[in-house]
């Protein structure tokens, strides 16, 4: 069910402002790549237009192409409820929905789709909790509220939410950012489960993360301040971290700056 | 005895085993202008409370002398006839007048005014959100007085040829018979009273819809949810504490109205025959009260109107308990 992301020269503006220019990228299906760059450089931003979940912020629009296996994602028909049904997104923080409890924040993608088979839904927050190593820790407790969790449970319970829906894809916005080195290493060793079924693309701060888990990475700049963010290359992560093609990349990745 | 005058935030942080908070931390509340404003504070809660306690006290010590002497049953009788050697009062009437036409202004005002606020917050362009909601605060600022009139003057003859629609066709159901009442009946009360609650109900419930944290409504759209889906999961439960809060000091402000009422309201002469009809006439405990104003000549008299007004206290103080109940049971899932 996973699928190849192929964008072609993508700006993306948010009104006349240009946050990111002339991205261009290859995103093998059941592989995870790595955003990776100095703050405010658009990764974030260029993430968000994979399931345009920029268009939230009023003034966000794109140029360009992205295509999802065959579909264009910003064809004219195509309506960005679809898109995000089928590309999934997991946040910087964890955000269950708090009036609701583990097993409804679970079945909440799921009731929007249209599910209201009792057992269906059992089924599926079952599947979706192992499937994010959270159920031996919630099982007898499926009807708390899901804000009573720790920050890790809290995003492995936000993992579980988004693969009930079996998306074809899954970003992740510096997914850890906000959690300790064990819940960090818990979503780590998730993200190489997962990827035997997703395609991931995950955005980290944080270096050694994408060295570890991702596949793929790709390095974002700026050009300077004031300048739109762009890609600057994209490879095989032990190539980015051992044998960069670019200087700044080179640079970034040594801590020289960044 | 402690000279600890307040509770500082610090007090509210778990203790160094993450267990219950440490209740005794004295943290910095003994230095003079937490001691001044601890103690105002503590001041203005115990004497609010003071208030409400002494009202009550007040109403209950001149109710009780009529109540004794009232030789009917003050609850189920329609009668009022508070003078006399022999005072004979009940306050069914006011009770049913008062409590139905606040329950068509709540159906009416709470939907309205939810929608209101959704608009105002979710789907108005956003150049247009401050000023709408700036005129929707406005509406509240409106004396009731002002409603009294408008309703008389302007809304009157609209509301008439409606009323009368709605008897032709449904007359049959009792809540809709014909009470043959030219004047303000309970139901156009009931309307007049929802536009005047329908403010409070919109400019709070704009508050707590703005407040959605972001990441809610993000996590909402990005399960592929629409506005609507998005609103029905994140935006309507992060609000709906407030809007009952909302809803309530709406119903209060319903149900104690005076004036608009008063000016609008038919009341009925002295053994009119009892109907469920909504068009029939009725005065509400309040518009009664103040409608008798320059009656009260003699304590016992007096006291019957005094009654009637507890049941008004008692009235709001229950509706605002239940609602209380309601937003406490549901408190785990509101953090």
């Amino acid at each position: 069910m996973a699928k190849r992301i192929d964008v072609s020269d993508l700006n993306v503006y948010y009104g006349s402002f240009k946050a990111v220019e002339g991205v261009s990228m290859t995103v093998e299906p059941r592989s995870v790549t790595a955003f990776i760059g100095p703050s405010g450089c658009g990764k974030s931003t260029f993430l968000r237009t994979l399931n345009r979940m920029h268009e939230v912020i009023p003034g966000g629009r794109v140029e360009g192409k992205v295509m999802l296996d065959d579909q264009d994602l910003y064809a004219a028909s195509m309506d960005p409820v679809t898109v995000r049904r089928t590309v999934g997104m997991v946040f910087q923080r964890p955000n269950p929905f708090p009036t609701m409890s583990i097993y409804d924040n679970v079945a909440a993608g799921l009731r929007l789709n249209g599910v209201k088979n009792k057992k269906t839904l059992d089924g599926i927050v079952e599947s979706s909790l192992k499937g994010a190593n959270l159920w031996n820790e919630v099982k007898d407790r499926l009807n708390k509220p899901g804000a009573g969790l720790s920050g890790g449970q809290q995003q492995r319970l936000c993992i579980a939410r988004a693969i009930a829906v079996q998306p074809q894809v899954l970003l992740m916005d510096e997914p850890c950012s906000a959690l300790d080195p064990i819940s960090t290493l818990a979503i780590e060793d998730l993200i190489n489960e997962l990827k035997n079924d997703y395609t991931i693309v995950i955005v980290t701060h944080n270096m050694q993360q994408a060295a570890r888990v991702s596949d793929r990475t790709a390095f974002f700049n700026l050009k300077a301040t004031g300048e739109p963010g762009r890609l600057v290359e994209v490879d095989d992560t032990t190539r980015i971290f051992n044998n960069p093609s670019q200087q700044a990349t080179e640079d970034y990745i040594s801590g020289r700056f960044g | 005895m402690s000279t600890v005058t307040g509770v500082s935030a610090a007090d509210e942080l778990p203790g160094p085993d993450g267990g219950t908070p440490l209740r005794g931390d004295r943290a910095s509340t003994g230095r003079l202008g937490d001691r001044l404003f601890g103690g105002f504070a503590t001041f203005s809660g115990v004497l609010v409370i003071a208030i409400v306690t002494l009202i009550a006290v007040f109403l209950v010590v001149q109710a009780i002398p009529a109540l004794t002497n009232n030789s009917e049953n003050f609850f189920t009788s329609r009668v009022w006839a508070p003078g006399g050697e022999k005072p004979a009062f009940g306050v069914l009437e006011f009770l049913w007048t008062t409590v139905a036409a606040s329950t068509i202004a709540m159906l009416i005002a709470v939907p309205v005014g939810v929608a209101v606020a959704l608009f105002l917050t979710q789907y108005a362009p956003v150049w247009m959100r401050r000023p709408a909601a700036g005129l929707v605060d406005l509406l509240a600022a409106v004396p009731s007085i002002v409603y009294g009139l408008w309703g008389l003057i302007v809304f009157f003859p609209v509301w008439k040829p409606v009323q009368q629609w709605v008897e032709d066709k449904l007359g049959w159901f009792p809540l809709f018979g014909t009470a043959g009442i030219t004047g303000g009946t309970i139901a156009f009360i009931g309307v007049v009273l929802a536009i005047m609650v329908l403010p409070i109900v919109t400019a709070l419930s704009r508050e707590v819809f703005d407040q959605t944290p972001a990441t809610h409504k993000e996590g909402a759209l990005a399960l592929g949810a629409t506005q609507w889906e998005m609103i029905r999961t994140a935006v309507l439960p992060f609000g709906k504490p407030g809007v009952i809060s909302a809803a309530m000091l709406a119903l209060g402000r319903a149900l104690g109205e005076t004036i608009a009422v008063t000016f609008l309201v038919s009341a009925l002469p002295d053994g009119a025959k009892w109907t469920w009809s909504l068009f029939n006439g009725g005065e509400t405990f309040a518009s009664k009260i103040a409608n008798n104003a320059s009656e009260f000549s003699n304590p016992s008299k007096t006291g019957a109107y005094i009654a009637a007004g507890l049941v008004l206290f008692v009235l709001t103080f229950v509706v605002n308990s239940i609602a209380r109940i309601v937003i406490e049971r549901r408190k785990a899932f509101s953090e």
